[in-house]
């Protein structure tokens, strides 16, 4: 069978192919790898721009580790104290660190250096903010529900391990802005009750900041996290390729296929383009923006701080709860809980990421779905899961505006206080507010479209009838479109178990299917239907029987809404 | 007969006293009168201590006289007549006194703008100056002659050009003292309750001066004990080095750090890659035969 599937090269006049064909030719008939390749060279993608979010981490990904590898010829992971005589004017006789010396020199003398230097963090940036928005576009289409919760879960954790590592190498150049990240970073741990004083000698080896962690981590950020990021990468991917791509709905497109186009030649000459655009990309601003300009920070000292700390934006959110946060503390056995510190630097955080990793249970336990989907949902199709993840966007904004609060205060010329004030109520009350507008969208798009499968596109064409009446003509829509904006499941509201049996003997599961009945109300009572065969039919039966008298057009239907087929 | 008219006339005077001695304005013309002996006598008495004999001493006390006429117009109604400042009927301050607070002190906030306040606010901003560089030292000298306080610096004590001036220490000093609230690079940063650090790019060499001596509005005093001038002088050097110096990785965007990066990491970065991503989809084979289709489609 293998041995059919090549098409006979052997009498091509291009030496080239030639020379390949028997190449190929002596691998085939000894391992017989053809039909294996052949399989996954012919697997099928779908095509969407937002299947290309992943694809972007991906490459932003590679190019971090190339530019990493090149830092790490020069970069000196150690806090040894030496008096820097290098090439930068403004810091000669200043006593630093060997890191931060040797970011300056990466920065000034190295050829290239500053390059690779914004190459890695630009692309640090991208690579995160990419993962973000695949996450967001998962979430959104509901590509994490069976089969890939566990592929949500590995991209998940992908994410943190991404941020983690951002952070570990935000802080390696032992610059003034980073090691007031990192002073903020131990408070956090300080804040944690019980261990957190041992945790932070722990980690610090010793009190802060010591003389370790620059060299811990550089083990952390070049070696461990790294690992486990190209190890989960691998799986991450893997899992895809077995599972397969999800798809949109649309016509031809169901279940148990994928349609789209042959990974070669098709998707290995897309992807491999798109990665060279990202590395084009990335690189372009990288050598014309410039970023983290560690020598006007100056070397970190634990007596200084500058104005204006931020952290990268991936950490924003954090810094934004801390200064969002009221300063409660308490106090148990006269020791004191600094809540102020502990809720919004580690129960934040730990809240927001169990919820993202068990939230396509959570949707299982609403639905009682428990079967495969490889078809997308459309966002407005699943209004209550769409406007939650706005919230959360908002919320995660919110957090995030907060974390600039004075870079803000200064732009806006709006007093530090009052931005500040202004984010505590919003945090609270923005979210539910985006809530109820997300989901008001999402039912409005829905009464739209299914007005549009009952009655066709407005035209936009106005005919007035002999009697005077002003109307506008609907046109059909074509099939393929129409069998795309009802090709979703109509959603079951469950409603709860009798809470006695007929023979009068309380249910014991009575409590518990009232509250999966709640929920199952808070999905999906709300959602507009679309139409049923019956109401198309009588639509349709309607519109070819005043068809004959108004030459084709559907009268009515400004005015008559649903209730378009019982006019007559 | 001599007796008798000096009587006369002595009588009239004492006459016209005694008799309106009990007139409603009898006890008001005698307090004139005796202010207006009591303030002859100090106008002829009191300068003669220090009495203008030099023409430059002259001059300089005319340019005080021109520069309490100035305050008493611009300053007065925050500040009080003689600059002792004002405090509103609720307690809190209107002006602040101006005693002791220096020629240096009056250059800086008028010769940047900053006074007179268009209105009382948390802090004064930076507007267009009011008075002509004249009116401004003869205000500086006005107020310099209530109490003695930081003078105006002298051209050689910020010249940043003279041997021995040392950027890297005065960055050391600065990262110190003012980048907490000023930023490590002079890019100023948020205070409390509508106060701001202002932003030092651009600012004069003599004015960070003089705000480093007199502490305008939040900032602490750092006078010469604290900083010495050679330290002031670095600190100066510092921040002209720093402004001077090109962006060597690019576009500054603000040279504010991570917020105005992140915003440009996702609107630039990811937007633009996101662009890319959706041209890619648009060159593909599908998209192409989706065109095709839909053409065939519509001219069918």
């Amino acid at each position: 069978m293998s041995s059919t599937t090549p098409p006979d090269v052997s009498a091509s006049r291009n030496t080239a192919i030639r020379g390949a064909g028997k190449v190929v030719g002596f691998v085939d008939e000894r391992i017989t790898s053809s039909n294996w390749l052949k399989r996954n060279l012919r697997k099928i993608f779908p095509d969407h721009w937002s299947f290309l979010l992943g694809e972007i981490a991906l490459f932003s990904l590679i190019l971090i580790i190339l530019s990493g590898v090149f830092l790490t010829f020069w970069f000196k992971p150690s806090m040894a104290h030496i008096t820097y005589e290098g090439a930068y004017v403004p810091m000669r006789g200043i006593a630093m660190s060997e890191a931060y010396a040797s970011t300056l020199e990466l920065s000034f003398e190295v050829r290239g250096g500053l390059l690779m230097r914004q190459v890695h963090h630009w692309s640090t940036l991208v690579f995160i903010a990419a993962m973000s928005a695949h996450m967001l576009r998962v979430f959104f289409t509901g590509a994490f529900r069976k089969p890939r919760e566990l592929n949500w879960l590995v991209g998940l954790t992908l994410l943190v391990l991404g941020v983690a590592n951002g952070f570990t190498g935000y802080s390696l150049p032992d610059d003034l802005l980073s090691g007031t990240g990192l002073r903020i970073i131990e408070g956090g741990i300080l804040a944690i009750p019980v261990v957190g004083t041992y945790l932070s000698y722990f980690i610090f080896g010793g009190e802060y900041p010591g003389e370790d962690i620059i060299t811990r981590l550089y083990a952390i950020h070049i070696l461990l996290v790294p690992g486990l990021i190209v190890a989960l990468v691998t799986v991450h991917l893997m899992i895809l390729w077995y599972q397969k791509h999800t798809q949109w709905p649309g016509s031809g497109k169901s279940e148990k296929n994928v349609v789209g186009y042959p990974f070669f030649p098709i998707y290995m000459t897309k992807a491999g383009g798109f990665m060279f655009i990202v590395f084009g990309f990335i690189l372009l601003m990288s050598a014309t923006v410039q970023i983290n300009p560690v020598w006007l920070y100056g070397p970190y000292d634990p007596s200084q701080v500058t104005a204006g700390v931020q952290p990268d934006w991936y950490i924003g959110f954090l810094d934004g709860g801390l200064r969002l946060m009221p300063p409660w503390e308490i106090s148990i056995f006269g020791y004191n809980i600094p809540l102020s510190v502990l809720i919004p630097a580690m129960i934040l955080p730990g809240v927001i990421l169990t919820l993202l990793a068990v939230y396509p249970w959570i949707e299982q336990k609403v639905t009682g779905d428990k079967r495969e989907h490889h078809i997308l949902d459309r966002p407005r199709n699943m209004p209550v899961r769409t406007s939650l993840g706005v919230a959360f966007i908002v919320f995660y904004i919110v957090l995030w505006i907060a974390g600039g609060n004075d870079f803000f205060a200064t732009v806006l010329e709006i007093p530090v206080n009052w931005v500040s004030r202004f984010l505590q109520f919003s945090l609270i009350l923005m979210p539910p507010i985006a809530f109820w507008i997300t989901k008001r969208i999402c039912l409005g798009l829905q009464r739209r479209e299914r007005e549009k499968v009952l009655h066709g596109r407005e035209s936009g064409m106005i005919v007035v009838s002999p009697e005077g009446e002003f109307t506008e003509r609907h046109e059909p829509l074509d099939p393929h479109e129409a069998y795309e904006l009802v090709a979703h499941e109509r959603p079951v509201v469950r409603e709860p178990e009798p809470a006695t049996d007929p023979n009068g003997v309380p249910n014991p599961n009575y409590k518990k299917s009232l509250r999966r009945a709640r929920l199952s109300h808070f999905y999906f009572a709300d959602v507009i239907d679309k139409p049923t065969r019956d109401e198309l039919e009588r639509v349709h039966h309607h519109h070819e029987e005043i068809a004959p008298s108004s030459n084709g057009e559907t009268p009515q239907h400004g005015a008559s809404d649903d209730q378009g087929g019982q006019h007559h | 007969m001599s007796r008798s008219s000096a009587g006369r006339t002595g009588g009239w005077l004492s006459r016209t006293l005694s008799r309106r001695r009990r007139h409603p304005l009898a006890a008001v013309t005698v307090l004139l009168v005796v202010l207006f002996a009591c303030g002859s006598a100090y106008a002829a008495f009191a300068p003669s201590s220090q009495s203008p004999i030099h023409g430059a001493e002259t001059a300089q006390s005319t340019e005080v006289e021109e520069g309490r006429q100035l305050f008493a117009i611009g300053c007065a109604s925050c500040h009080g007549l003689r600059g002792e400042g004002a405090v509103r009927e609720n307690g809190t301050v209107l002006g602040p006194s101006l005693v002791g607070v220096g020629a240096a002190a009056v250059d800086f906030q008028v010769g940047t703008g900053r006074m007179p306040m268009g209105s009382p606010a948390a802090q004064a901003p930076v507007k267009p100056v009011a008075y002509s560089d004249e009116q401004i030292d003869a205000l500086a000298a006005y107020v310099a002659s209530l109490a003695p306080g930081p003078e105006i610096p002298e051209e050689e004590q910020y010249d940043t050009s003279v041997d021995g001036a040392d950027p890297a220490r005065g960055g050391l000093l600065f990262r110190t003292n003012c980048a907490q609230c000023h930023n490590s690079s002079g890019q100023g940063g948020a205070l409390t309750y509508g106060q701001e650090a202002p932003n030092l790019t651009g600012v004069e060499p003599k004015y960070i001066y003089e705000a480093m001596l007199t502490g305008p509005q939040a900032m602490p005093v750092f006078n010469d004990e604290t900083l010495r001038p050679e330290d002031k002088r670095d600190i100066i050097a510092f921040l002209e080095e720093v402004q001077e110096m090109p962006d060597p990785g690019g576009l500054g965007i603000g040279r504010v750090g991570p917020v105005s990066e992140g915003l440009w990491g996702w609107l630039v970065g990811l937007g633009g890659l996101i662009a890319f991503a959706a041209w890619i989809v648009t060159r593909s084979a599908s998209a192409r035969s989706a065109t095709k289709a839909s053409s065939a489609r519509s001219s069918s």
